[in-house]
């Protein structure tokens, strides 16, 4: 997903002489070809995150549109200031192509997981927060890039993920996207957390339960009207992400189903990482197994939210 | 160093302009502006092009005060120069007004970048200057600075980003007060030495008394001070200049709850000036 979306900057930069890319202190090779063909919009700066994101905004402003890349954590905790003030508040045209999303990171411990980015990102005014789940809806996604107005915050995952978004269509910020249809639960998604939810409404179909997977590609601007639709019809609901239940799209969305009433009548859960720095190494499957983001856990916390609908004789403790 | 010389009234003209909004406001960082005026009045009056017809004009000079809270000085001088109406002066902090305690620029016209939270100027600066040199314009940038704010970080990354450049259509000038809220620069964190460090991260480095008006006039009408290098200017000035009682007084780096009777006792000690 990163070498594409990385091409991707490479395709645009070809076609549009406003974009230039500027990295921190990345791979040896990174957009090499970039950097022979076009080598006055390359930059890489070092690892100085809050210069960086200074220099995209001060490019920005001059009517650049600027791609910036680094490590999710580095992009998001380290230079938040710098991301609210001169991006945000100036609302200029720099996106934020932030690698290793959640917890891809694993082996290199939690200064590089990056639970919270989308929490973060989505409590700043102006800011866009994306999360494709593929390498093929990245693709589609950097193509409607470049137009789009103000900052944008791009989750990249670990990549080589299985493509599922082949069929969907065109990217649309700000539109959520219809994966499986089904009336009893309504899985709400957004990045990888996609393949995963997928899993799950298998397991459900299987086990005679109906369960609609809406993934969410973009979850600032939240497609409320789609979640609304999906959610009238559905029993029980279901988010499930890879990243903190604090803050994320399982936020986003319990929020507006609270506001909404939405939720009377109906049981609802988060699935993500609890309150917590994940406490293993070993790998991004392995984190989100542990914490519950599995095929396995999603199909059973929905059957235990059906069972415990109001109504029901049978209540089983969530 | 030489002598400071006593205050002309053009410069004694911009202080009396911040009194008037502080005896509307009643608040305001004064020890920061006070200390900057020479600096922005040399900077308008005869290095910066610029249009205040049309603020956003491309080939302009851009100017960031990135020592945000000496917003004073620069609302001072833009409405001096018809950015904006000089009525918008006594609105200062108002609810209807565009002249916050820090500038915006999403409200006011010759404002380059929203600052306050320091440390954001010289990247932001560098930014647009990079951009610059790349389209091909003559338009240069200019950064100013404050001492304190040179504590931070973001301000030694962006300058070892431009030194690597050598841009020399940036010029960073640091308003060198010796004074941050605390208390002085070399209690809190000392800076010294402080042009050396400049010109260690690749600056061409020029120090000047940043009240002597004519001094100021010959070394930034010079910029750059090398072919192939950034500008730094080290401005040695005085926390609240032009007001005796105010100079290097940590009460007046930000004062609240300004009285009539202190209104009269800055005029009358601007005039001494």
């Amino acid at each position: 997903m990163r070498e594409n979306c990385l091409k991707m900057v490479y395709e645009l930069a070809k076609q549009d002489e406003r974009v230039v890319f500027i990295g921190s202190d990345l791979g040896v090779g990174v957009l090499s070809e970039f950097k022979k063909e076009i080598p006055a919009r390359f930059f890489m700066e070092g690892v100085s995150e809050q210069n960086l994101v200074g220099v995209a905004a001060g490019m920005a402003m001059e009517g650049r549109v600027v791609y910036l890349n680094t490590i999710a954590t580095f992009l998001s905790r380290r230079c938040y200031e710098q991301v609210a003030v001169d991006l945000c508040l100036h609302n200029v045209n720099v996106r934020l192509i932030a690698n290793g999303g959640g917890v891809v990171y694993a082996p290199l411990g939690p200064t590089h997981l990056a639970i919270e980015d989308v929490a973060i990102m989505r409590a700043l005014p102006n800011m866009t927060v994306v999360a494709p789940a593929d390498a093929a809806e990245m693709v589609r996604f950097m193509k409607v890039s470049v137009d789009h107005p103000g900052p944008i915050y791009i989750r990249v995952a670990k990549g080589h993920d299985p493509v599922v978004t082949s069929d969907t269509g065109p990217f649309v910020i700000g539109k959520a996207v219809p994966m499986r249809a089904g009336d009893e639960v309504l899985i709400t998604t957004t990045g990888v957390g996609l393949q995963v939810s997928l899993a799950a409404a298998e397991k459900l179909a299987t086990a005679g339960v109906e369960a609609a997977v809406l993934h969410f590609p973009t979850v600032k601007p939240l497609d409320t009207d789609a979640l609304h639709a999906h959610a009238e019809r559905a029993a029980v609901i279901v988010s499930a992400e890879e990243h903190t239940v604090i803050g994320g799209l399982g936020s986003a969305v319990a929020e507006y189903l609270a506001e909404t009433d939405l939720l009377n009548g109906r049981r609802f859960k988060r699935i993500g990482i609890p309150d917590v720095f994940p406490s293993i190494y070993g790998d991004q499957n392995g984190i989100m197994r542990k914490y519950g983001i599995s095929a396995d856990n999603i199909a059973a916390q929905a059957q235990t939210l059906l069972a415990g609908r109001p109504g029901k004789a049978v209540r089983v403790a969530a | 160093m030489t002598t400071t010389p006593r205050l002309d009234e053009r410069s004694k003209h911009l202080r009396r302009v911040i009194v008037r909004v502080l005896q509307k406001a009643r608040r305001g960082h004064v020890g920061a502006a006070y200390s900057l005026i020479e600096i922005l009045r040399v900077l308008y009056d005869d290095v910066l092009r610029y249009n205040p017809q049309d603020p956003r004009w491309p080939g302009r000079d851009r100017c960031i005060l990135s020592k945000g809270h000496g917003c004073l000085a620069l609302y001072a001088l833009l409405a001096d120069k018809g950015f904006f109406p000089a009525a918008e002066l006594d609105k200062f902090c108002a609810a209807d007004g565009i002249l916050g305690g820090h500038p915006d620029a999403g409200k006011v016209p010759g404002v380059e970048a929203s600052t306050g939270a320091l440390g954001h100027g010289l990247p932001i600066g560098l930014g647009m200057a990079l951009h610059l040199r790349l389209a091909g314009s003559g338009a240069r940038v200019f950064v100013v600075l404050g001492d304190g704010e040179c504590n931070e970080g973001s301000v030694w990354e962006a300058a070892m980003c431009a030194g690597k450049h050598r841009l020399t259509n940036l010029t960073a000038i640091v308003d060198y007060n010796k004074h941050q809220s605390y208390a002085s620069t070399k209690e809190v964190q000392d800076l010294e030495p402080f042009a050396d460090k400049w010109r260690s991260f690749g600056f061409e480095v020029r120090e000047v008394d940043g009240h002597d008006v004519a001094a100021l006039r010959q070394t930034l009408t010079g910029v750059p001070f090398a072919a192939d290098k950034p500008a730094a200017l080290i401005c040695h000035t005085v926390k609240g200049k032009g007001v005796r009682f105010a100079e290097n007084n940590m009460k007046w780096h930000h004062k609240n709850k300004v009285t009539d009777p202190e209104v009269e006792a800055l005029l009358t000690a601007i005039e001494d000036a």
